[in-house]
C-alpha cells in the first residue's frame, strides 16, 4: 500500500478557517499529522504609520468573537505607552467587561460548538452533530448555552455600549462610567446565570465519565502550561505577572512582568501554516512547548478567590494530582471559569465605587514602547507596540492564543489520529475526533487568520502521488 | 449716499414658487426655504467654492448640471433640486470619494459624526461601485495637539477657508494637482513646524471627515464643534 495522505478541509465548528493533513505510511499507520491555518490578515503590518490611539479598536476587528480581549490586552499596550496609571474604577470595569467576554466565548465554545460532540456522541449523524440537533435532543441544555452567551453579550452592551467592537475602552481606561440602572439589572439577572453554570457543572462532571478514551487520547501528554497568576497567585484574567508551571505543576518560571515577555517567549514560523508557534525560549522548540487557556490557568494558579469556583478548582485539582494534562479537560475548565467569571463580575459590581465617574486618565506618548497583557477566553494575548516621538505606531508584535497553543495543537492531531486511525478506510466518526481535539483547544483562527467562505467538511485520502483514492464531503 | 435697492427675484424650485435676493444663490434660498439639497464643502460662514460637486442641480434650459452653492438665482428659473438623475451621479461622487482614499469608517475617530458618513447613508449609497485605489497616504502627529491624516481627506478646502477667512492665519493651503492633490500646512512642512499656526483648532472643528482630529482622540470619539462659526462672523460682520 502506497503512503497516503488524508486532508480534513476545512476544520468544522472552530473559530476561524483551517485544515488537517494526516500523513500514512505504507502500512496504513498514521505518521505525521498537520493542523494548518490556511489564512493571512496582517494586522501587524497595516497598523504601521497609524496614532496609537486607534490601537485597540483597529485591533479589535482582529476578531468578532473575542473583540473584547484585543481591546483589553491592546488598551493595556497604549496605557504603558501613555505611561499613566489608570483610575481604579477604569480597572474594575475593564475587568468586568473582561469577564463578561470570557464568559459569552466559553458559552459559545462548549454549548454552540462542542456540546454537540458530547451530547449527541463522537460517531453521530454529522448533519444532525451541531447547536441545532442539541436543541432537538437536549433543548434543556441548549436554552440554557443560548441563555449563558446571551447574558455575556448583553453586560457587554450595557458597559459599552454594543456587543460588538465597542469603543468604549480606550487608552487610558474608558470612555463613559457605569450607570446605576445598567448594575442593578445585571445583578438582578446574576443568580440565574449562576444557576445555570452549576448545573452544567453537575451533569458534566458525571457525563465525563462516557469520554475515557477522549480523555486519554485528546493532546494528553506532558507540556508545561502559562497564564498570569495575579495577587498571591490567584486566577486572574486581567493583570498579574506571568508564569510557568512544568507538567509536574513545579514552577518553572514566576513572576515575569508582562513587558519582558520576549525574553521567555520566542515564535517560530512553519512552512505549513500561517500561524506561529510559540515556545518557551529557554527550553527551545520543541522541548519548550506549552499550553494556555483555561485549562493552562486552572493548572498554574495557587487559588480561586470566589467560593463556588473555589470548590470547583479544588475538585478538578484532583484530577491527575496535579496539572490536569488531558486537553479534554479544556471543556471542563472552561466550564470552571464560567463559574468564576459570574461570580467575580458579581464582587466587582457590588464594589462601593463602581459608578465612579473618574474613569479615565490623559496623557500624551510618553514612552516609546508599550506592552499588554491579559488573558482572553482562549490564554494568554499579548499586544506590543512601538511608537515614534508623535505617538504613531511603528511596529506591533501580537501572540495571540492560538498561537501558544499550536504546537500542542498539532501534537494532539497526532496523538489522537495515531490512536483512532487505522489503514485507508475512512470513518467519519473518528475523524471527527480529529477536528473534536482541535475544538477542545477553542482556537479562534479569525485571531491569526481571516474567517470567510463556506465552512463544510471536505476529507480527501490522497495516495503519496496525489491521487485522490476516496473522498467525502458533508452537505 | 443711498444704498442701491436690492431687487428681488423669483424662481421654481422643485415646482415652488420661492422669492430670493439677486445676490443670493440657488443653495441659499433652497436653505431658506428648508428644501434639502447635499452639500459636503459648504459651510454657512465660508466663501463657496463649488468643490465637491454634491449640491449639483437641474435648471430648465441648461444642459448641464449647476452646483447650487455657487450658482446666482434669476428671475424665472426653475431648479430642480431632485431626480434620478441628479441621485444617481450624488451617489456617483460619493463612491468616487470613498474610493480615492481610505476611509474605514469602523476605526475612523469621527465614526458616527462624519459629514460624508451620514451624507451616504442618507442619500442611499449602498456600495461602491469603483475599484478602490488604496493610496499610501501619511497621518501627521507632529502638531502637539491634532492630527491630519489624508486616508480621511476629501479635499473640501473646509480647513483652507476657515483658516484664511476666519482666523486669518492661512495656515492651510492646497497642493498639487489631481490624485496627488493634498492639504499642506505652510510650504508643505510638518504642522507642528508651522511657523503661522495659531493651535486654534478651528480647521479641526469645520472638517467634515476624520482627516483632521484632536490628538488622543480614540475611535469614533472626535465630534466636530461649529458652533462657533456663525458667532464669528456674525460679530466680524457687525464690526466692518
Amino acid at each position: 500500500m502506497p503512503r497516503q495522505t488524508i486532508v480534513i478541509d476545512p476544520v468544522t465548528r472552530i473559530e476561524g478557517h483551517s485544515k488537517i493533513s494526516i500523513h500514512l505510511d505504507e502500512e496504513g499507520n498514521v505518521e505525521e499529522a498537520y493542523f494548518h491555518v490556511t489564512q493571512f490578515r496582517g494586522f501587524e503590518k497595516f497598523c504601521e504609520g497609524r496614532p496609537f490611539s486607534e490601537m485597540p479598536s483597529l485591533m479589535a476587528r482582529i476578531c468578532g468573537i473575542c473583540p473584547v480581549s484585543h481591546l483589553i490586552a491592546s488598551a493595556k499596550a497604549c496605557d504603558a505607552i501613555l505611561a499613566v496609571r489608570i483610575p481604579p474604577n477604569a480597572v474594575r470595569l475593564r475587568r468586568i467587561l473582561n469577564l463578561a467576554q470570557i464568559l459569552q466565548s466559553h458559552a459559545l465554545s462548549f454549548f454552540y460548538l462542542s456540546s454537540p460532540d458530547l451530547l449527541l456522541g463522537m460517531d453521530s449523524d454529522p448533519a444532525k452533530r451541531n447547536i441545532f440537533g442539541v436543541m432537538e435532543s437536549h433543548p434543556g441544555v441548549a436554552r440554557d448555552g443560548i441563555r449563558l452567551r446571551q447574558f455575556g453579550q448583553q453586560i457587554i452592551e450595557r458597559l459599552a455600549g454594543k456587543r460588538i467592537h465597542p469603543s468604549w475602552v480606550v487608552p487610558g481606561g474608558v470612555n463613559e462610567p457605569l450607570g446605576a440602572a445598567h448594575r442593578d439589572r445585571i445583578l438582578e439577572e446574576l443568580p440565574e446565570a449562576v444557576g445555570i453554570a452549576q448545573r452544567t457543572l453537575d451533569w458534566f462532571k458525571v457525563e465525563m465519565e462516557k469520554f475515557r478514551e477522549e480523555i486519554r487520547s485528546f493532546a494528553n501528554f506532558p507540556t508545561m502550561f502559562m497564564g498570569l497568576a495575579g495577587a498571591d497567585g490567584a486566577l486572574d484574567h486581567y493583570d498579574g505577572k506571568l508564569r510557568f508551571v512544568n507538567a509536574a505543576g513545579q514552577i518553572v518560571a514566576d513572576g515575569i512582568e508582562p513587558a519582558d515577555y520576549a525574553a521567555h517567549i520566542a515564535e517560530m514560523a512553519h512552512p505549513w501554516t500561517y500561524l506561529k508557534t510559540s515556545f518557551y525560549k529557554p527550553l527551545g522548540y520543541p522541548e519548550g512547548i506549552y499550553r494556555v487557556g483555561p485549562l493552562a490557568r486552572l493548572n498554574i494558579c495557587d487559588t480561586v478567590d470566589t467560593p463556588l469556583a473555589a470548590q470547583e478548582w479544588a475538585e478538578f485539582r484532583e484530577l491527575d494530582r496535579g496539572p490536569a494534562l488531558s486537553s479534554f479537560y479544556f471543556h471542563y475548565a472552561r466550564l470552571i471559569e464560567l463559574l468564576y467569571a459570574l461570580e467575580k463580575m458579581g464582587q466587582l459590581l457590588n464594589a462601593p465605587d463602581v459608578l465612579d465617574t473618574h474613569v479615565r486618565a490623559r496623557a500624551s506618548a510618553n514612552n516609546s514602547e508599550g506592552v499588554g497583557v491579559s488573558e482572553a477566553p482562549r490564554g494568554t494575548l499579548i499586544h506590543h507596540y512601538k511608537v515614534d516621538r508623535d505617538g504613531l505606531i511603528t511596529w506591533a508584535n501580537l501572540i495571540i492564543a492560538t498561537g501558544h497553543n499550536n504546537a500542542a495543537m498539532n501534537r494532539g492531531v497526532l496523538q489522537v489520529a495515531r490512536h483512532f486511525i487505522h489503514g485507508n478506510k475512512l470513518n467519519e466518526g473518528l475523524l471527527n475526533r480529529v477536528e473534536a481535539v482541535i475544538r477542545a483547544f477553542d482556537p479562534c483562527l479569525s485571531c491569526s487568520t481571516h474567517a470567510d467562505g463556506r465552512l463544510a467538511l471536505e476529507v480527501e485520502l490522497l495516495s503519496h502521488d496525489g491521487e485522490v483514492l476516496d473522498r467525502c464531503l458533508t452537505p | 449716499m443711498t444704498k442701491a435697492p436690492v431687487r428681488i427675484k423669483t424662481l421654481t424650485i422643485d415646482g415652488r414658487e420661492v422669492g430670493a435676493r439677486e445676490d443670493q444663490t440657488i443653495l441659499d434660498v433652497a436653505r431658506e426655504n428648508h428644501i434639502f439639497i447635499p452639500t459636503l464643502c459648504d459651510l454657512p460662514g465660508l466663501t463657496a467654492v463649488g468643490a465637491c460637486r454634491l449640491c449639483l442641480v437641474e435648471v430648465r434650459g441648461v444642459n448641464r448640471l449647476l452646483p447650487a452653492c455657487v450658482t446666482a438665482v434669476a428671475e424665472g428659473m426653475e431648479v430642480s433640486v431632485s431626480s434620478e438623475r441628479i441621485d444617481r451621479y450624488r451617489r456617483s461622487i460619493l463612491e468616487l470619494l470613498f474610493a480615492e482614499r481610505n476611509h474605514v469608517c469602523s476605526v475612523c475617530v469621527t465614526n458616527g459624526h462624519c459629514d460624508l458618513q451620514s451624507l451616504a447613508l442618507k442619500l442611499g449609497m449602498t456600495h461602491v461601485h469603483f475599484p478602490y485605489q488604496y493610496p499610501r497616504l501619511p497621518v501627521d502627529a507632529s502638531h502637539e495637539r491634532f492630527v491630519v491624516d489624508h486616508n480621511r481627506c476629501i479635499l473640501c478646502t473646509r480647513c483652507v477657508r476657515v483658516c484664511d477667512e476666519i482666523e486669518g492665519a492661512h495656515t492651510w493651503d492646497v497642493m498639487s494637482r489631481g490624485v496627488d492633490c493634498r492639504v499642506i500646512t505652510d510650504l508643505a512642512e510638518p504642522w507642528g513646524k508651522s511657523e503661522s499656526c495659531t493651535g486654534c483648532g478651528k480647521c479641526v472643528q469645520v472638517c467634515p471627515t476624520g482627516a483632521l482630529s484632536e490628538k488622543g482622540k480614540s475611535v469614533a470619539e472626535m465630534s466636530k464643534r461649529r458652533q462657533f462659526l456663525p458667532y464669528l462672523t456674525l460679530m466680524r460682520e457687525a464690526r466692518r
